[in-house]
């Protein structure tokens, strides 16, 4: 239709482009055909998207253009976005990268997006994952693994993989993921973009396919902080239909920004830099804090959260016991895939089941059954949640003295493909940092911060119980000190 | 706390998850081994400790009771693997 | 089964229910789902949250609670300051989520007592306590000619449904059965539940076991399913009792299992599942918060509660001059006692209270009876309390006779017209004026001169004959009592 087409930047943040909408510079249906493309191009390099949503971009993007004519929209309206592949999207396959899904179609939207189509963002896609969000490295997915953009021989980290490589692949300027105990702040560290989790309570979960309900949240991706505050506040606030959300209301998350680093108390807990972290990461992190030092906040040592070191079991404990009763609805009688050569019920069930599921999230149902089970509650689940108590109060205590704590998100840069597929444990440590924050409800931030021998770092940020305000003002000050985050990956594509 | 094959098997059972023999060897030695990392909870004195299932001090949080409607009984029944008369379908269920 | 001798002559037995119990509420227990699914077209009840749909979340009804902590109340329970929801994991068909959301450690309601009289005694019947949950779908069994197969309706999942367990304080099967048709009573009085065997809103279960007399030891349990009247509570116990009697007499010992009981046989039979033992791995709901019973709730509960059966049938006593079985005939079902006192408030004469009782247990019992549904009321019969007061008025004042006034309440039930309408328009008022009786009373001696001789040779019942010739001529509108004395004095004189 348009015969002069012109060109889109696509190195662009959400905010350029909701500019460039406005004045005119090009419409959201040529920015959709534009992003259509690339992440067509994408999908092979990388694998990001388990479905490209073509016509209803398209459709959404119409009606975009429309609004804005009129000079109305919110700061979302005609800007694309990817969602994880984990939210359910009213009649549009939903697969949570798994077999079991085959052929679902939800009859209703998520809450969350909803809130997008409501801002008259364009959903070009669902991103792909590891299988029920269960991964750090996004080679669980029973649509194969996603690519690091950065190396393709390297995983882009789990289980949103999908949401954060397209983003750094610039494929979309925004995405959302899920996080439950790293999955949007690890991959956002190894892709080299921004990723938020907010506070427990903060984002609805209704209509997210459930893992471990009492850990999980929705948070946005992005290249650059003020896209993610945006996205934040588009799909924040309390929903009748999810009980767990909070009812305080959504701030303007970016009234802060002006004030920079200016008093900012950061707290430095020293179990974060154990032996388990990586040399290089360990000294591109300290970097890092002496910027935020010279840069005029504050830097606290002292601070302690001395049960972390028991986070991670009792975070395999406690996510694995929900997900074995979430995930025990998949059963081959209501949708999805079904194995029908059995003798009976509970054979058909248990062959669907034993199919339908990849290895690592029958090792989860087990461990959650296990963990449950008569006989081990107590040493188990029981056990995890009483040092769940434990490590909310040092979080509480830690940021009752400092606004935020800065840690490294992962221990290392992106590891290769293969590498630690065959060693569950070893996969699991690579949340070892983001994982207790999940444990604890707090919301927590991932920035750029430096690479490693050319794969990039990520610092974390977290913060009081629904002061992402702080997180995000602490962030946005730390970019654009630095500029790393406009770092993009071009030498593999 | 070892665990032996015949318990990975009974959980298996529970969690309605086939599991090959191979894989149940595979699954033992797994598990067996994400076990031992968990054994350090032990070290932790949580005697005085309550536990915590929820990350908020949220309460009492309900709807009023008022009837919305059905979704149509055909959307439901399209995604079903198996169905008849309006009935998802099952193999026989014995009480 | 050779068993001659009462059982009970050697062994003491002991029985303990579990009722459950479906509230009377517009909605689902977890989500706005239409809840009465009574005579609907199988799965047209159903929405995302009943189906268990990926990503779906629980919102607790507020009105469930409310019935719950009602019911709890009117049996004297305790309802504790905090209570929660757990999840109850066992994998079945017509569970649509795989477990379902019940209470464990936590309930609405804990430690009730009823008392009943039962085999002509009273009792203390002490309650375990009264929980909420979700009940399941229905499963269909039908037959093609090989193994068969099973059909789902998911229309009752989701229905919330209050289960109450008592101690084993039960002895004999009409113990159990007085038992049950008070909690019945107390349901249907409180409003939470129509409490319907037949519909399946009213369900129960058994546990019995025996010990001889004296034996410190319960027992093994035996848990009988499958009762659908009352009629198989009585049966089944009975059978059941005389079963473990003949096992133990043989010397055998009687195992823990769960039995079905089979309504054409009147037998219980094993229904030892395949799976043996089940492990329910019961843990905290974690998408639902927890629950704080305010004190200012349950007074406000306790004070909505509606005066119980006994105490208002003990009322009736006293207060309306009414026998005990009046009282309790009055008071069995709600509205039949408010009926009842909102007759006698219209009426608005102490001593007519007993009139109006036997209006309602004699004529329009019957009429109610007539109409064939055990739930049926005053009301059916198109009749209200006003229409009762003004037909025992009519009688008082003289207007009409009580002959009369079973024909008028005859015209009210086929037109629901008022007593003093059909009495006006058909003109059925008492003939008192003396003169115009007199006139007829002539006319009837001159037309009957053998009776009247009769009379005079002292035949007493020639009068009869006369009165009834008078009641003829009158339509019945004249007391038949002054007619006599009018024809004995006529004659007489």
């Amino acid at each position: 239709m348009d015969s002069a087409v012109p060109e889109i930047d696509l190195n662009r943040t959400a905010r350029e482009h909701a500019a460039a909408l406005r004045v005119g510079e090009y419409t959201s249906r040529q920015l959709t055909e534009a992003t259509l493309s690339q992440i067509r191009s994408e999908q092979d390099l990388f694998n990001t998207y388990i479905t490209i949503t073509e016509e209803l971009a398209l459709q959404q993007a119409e009606a975009a253009d429309d609004r804005l004519s009129t000079g109305e929209g919110d700061p979302l309206t005609g800007v694309p976005i990817g969602v994880k592949d984990l939210l359910s999207t009213k009649g549009i396959p939903t697969s949570a990268g798994s077999r079991m899904l085959e052929g679902y179609r939800p009859t209703f939207n998520c809450t969350v997006v909803d809130r997008l189509q409501q801002s008259g963002a364009v959903i070009v896609g669902k991103t792909n994952l590891d299988e029920f969000a269960m991964g750090s490295s996004n080679e669980h997915s029973a649509f194969g693994p996603v690519r690091n953009p950065w190396d393709t021989t390297r995983v882009p980290g789990g289980s949103s993989g999908g949401s954060a490589a397209t983003v750094a692949a610039r494929g979309v300027p925004l995405s959302l993921g899920t996080d439950t105990g790293g999955s949007i702040r690890q991959p956002a560290a190894l892709c080299g973009v921004v990723g938020l989790k907010p506070t427990y309570g903060r984002v609805s979960r209704y209509g997210v396919i459930a893992f471990a309900s009492s850990l999980e949240q929705v948070g946005p991706f992005g290249r650059d902080v003020h896209d993610v505050a945006d996205l934040l506040t588009t799909i924040a606030g309390q929903d009748s239909l999810d009980s767990t959300t909070v009812p305080e209301p959504v701030p303007d998350y970016k009234a802060g920004f002006e004030r920079g680093f200016e008093g900012l108390r950061v707290g430095v807990p020293a179990e974060f830099f154990g032996s388990g972290l990586d040399e290089s990461v360990r000294s591109v992190v300290e970097t890092a804090i002496e910027r935020f030092e010279t840069a005029g906040a504050s830097i606290d040592r002292s601070v302690e959260i001395p049960t972390v070191q028991a986070a991670l079991p009792a975070y395999y404990i406690i996510a694995p016991s929900e997900a074995s009763a979430n995930l025990a609805r998949y059963d081959g009688v209501k949708y999805g895939y079904s194995f029908k050569d059995g003798e009976s019920v509970d054979e058909e069930m248990s062959m669907t089941r034993g199919y339908g599921f990849g290895d690592e999230v029958k090792r989860r149902i087990m461990i959650g059954t296990y963990a449950l089970s008569a006989g081990y509650y107590d040493a188990y689940y029981l056990k995890a949640q009483k040092v769940r108590t434990l490590i909310r109060q040092e979080f509480a205590m830690a940021l009752s003295k400092c606004d935020l704590l800065l840690t490294p998100t992962t221990p290392s840069v992106a590891f290769a493909l293969g590498e630690k597929i065959e060693a569950p444990y070893e996969m699991y440590l690579s949340d070892l940092y983001t994982l207790p924050v999940n444990i604890a409800g707090n919301p927590a931030i991932s920035v750029p911060c430096g690479f490693v021998q050319g794969l990039p770092v990520g610092l974390h940020l977290i913060g009081r119980p629904f002061d992402e305000a702080t997180l995000l003002r602490a962030a946005n000050a730390y970019q654009e000190e630095t500029h790393w985050h406009e770092q993009a990956p071009q030498s593999k594509y | 706390m070892s665990l032996s094959i015949d318990e990975v098997k009974h959980i298996a059972r529970l969690a309605r998850v086939n599991l090959s023999d191979a894989e149940v060897t595979w699954m033992h030695d797994q598990l067996a081994s994400i076990l031992d990392h968990f054994e350090m909870l032990s070290e932790i004195d949580t005697d005085e400790v309550p536990p915590t299932a929820q990350s908020f001090e949220l309460t009492n949080v309900d709807r009023p009771d008022i009837a919305g409607a059905s979704i149509a009984r055909d959307s439901a029944l399209a995604g079903a693997p198996r169905q008849e008369d309006g009935y998802y379908r099952v193999r026989a269920v014995l009480d | 089964m050779t068993t001659t001798t009462d059982p009970t002559d050697k062994y003491e037995v002991v029985i303990g229910l579990e009722v459950h119990c479906q509230l009377r509420t517009q909605s689902k227990m977890f989500s706005d789902c239409p809840r009465d699914y009574f005579d609907r077209e199988p799965n047209t009840l159903i929405d995302p949250v009943t189906l268990g749909l990926p990503g779906t979340l629980p919102v607790i009804n507020e009105q469930a609670v409310s019935y719950t902590i009602l019911a709890g109340l009117a049996l004297g329970c305790r309802i504790p300051e905090f209570a929660k929801f757990d999840r109850k994991n066992y994998p079945y068909p017509d569970l649509p989520k795989g477990y379902q959301i019940t209470q464990y450690d936590q309930p609405f309601c804990l430690d009730g007592e009823v008392a009943i009289n039962a085999d002509g005694r009273e009792r203390t019947v002490r309650l375990e306590r009264i929980h909420l949950e979700e009940d399941t779908g229905r499963l269909l069994h039908r037959d093609d000619g090989g193994k068969g197969y099973s059909l789902i309706d998911f229309n009752r999942a989701g229905v919330p449904l209050m289960e109450l367990v008592t101690k084993p304080d039960l002895h004999t099967s009409e113990e159990a059965v007085v038992f049950l048709r008070y909690l019945r009573q107390i349901f249907r009085y409180t409003g939470v539940s129509d409490s319907d065997l037949e519909k399946g809103s009213f369900r129960c279960d058994a546990n019995i076991s025996l010990r001889t007399h004296g034996a410190q030891e319960l027992g093994a349990k035996v848990e009988i399913k499958n009762m659908n009247s009352f009629r198989s509570v009585q049966r089944a116990i009975e059978f059941e009792i005389i079963r473990q009697a003949a096992v133990l007499d043989a010397g055998g010992t009687v195992e823990q299992e769960t039995r079905g009981f089979v309504d054409g046989t009147g037998e219980t039979v094993s229904q030892r599942s395949k799976e043996g033992a089940h492990d329910y791995r019961y843990f905290p709901e974690p998408d639902l918060p927890p629950l704080r019973i305010e004190t200012a709730m349950v007074d406000e509960l306790r004070a909505s509660l509606p005066e119980l059966p006994r105490a208002r049938a003990a009322r009736f006593e006293s207060a309306y001059g009414l026998s005990r079985d009046e009282a309790r005939t009055l008071t069995e079902t709600r509205q039949r006692a408010e009926d009842y006192e909102a007759a006698v408030t219209l009426v608005g004469d102490l001593d007519l209270a007993s009139t109006v009782a036997h209006w309602l247990i004699g004529d329009i019992a019957g009429r109610i009876n007539e109409l064939g549904r055990a739930d049926a009321e005053l009301i059916d019969t198109g009749i209200t309390p006003k229409h009762i007061a003004q037909l025992v008025q009519l009688v008082d004042e003289g207007t009409i006779t009580a002959s009369t006034a079973k024909d008028v309440l005859g015209f009210a039930f086929d037109s629901g017209d008022l007593p003093e309408t059909i009495v006006e328009e058909q003109n059925l008022k008492q003939v008192t004026d003396v003169h115009a009786i007199k006139d007829i009373v002539v006319t009837i001696i001159e037309n009957n001169p053998k009776a009247v001789d009769d009379y005079r040779g002292g035949k007493e019942s020639a009068i009869k004959f006369l009165v009834g010739q008078v009641m003829r001529e009158t339509k019945g509108r004249t007391d038949p009592n002054s007619a006599a004395d009018l024809i004995k004095t006529t004659i007489d004189s």
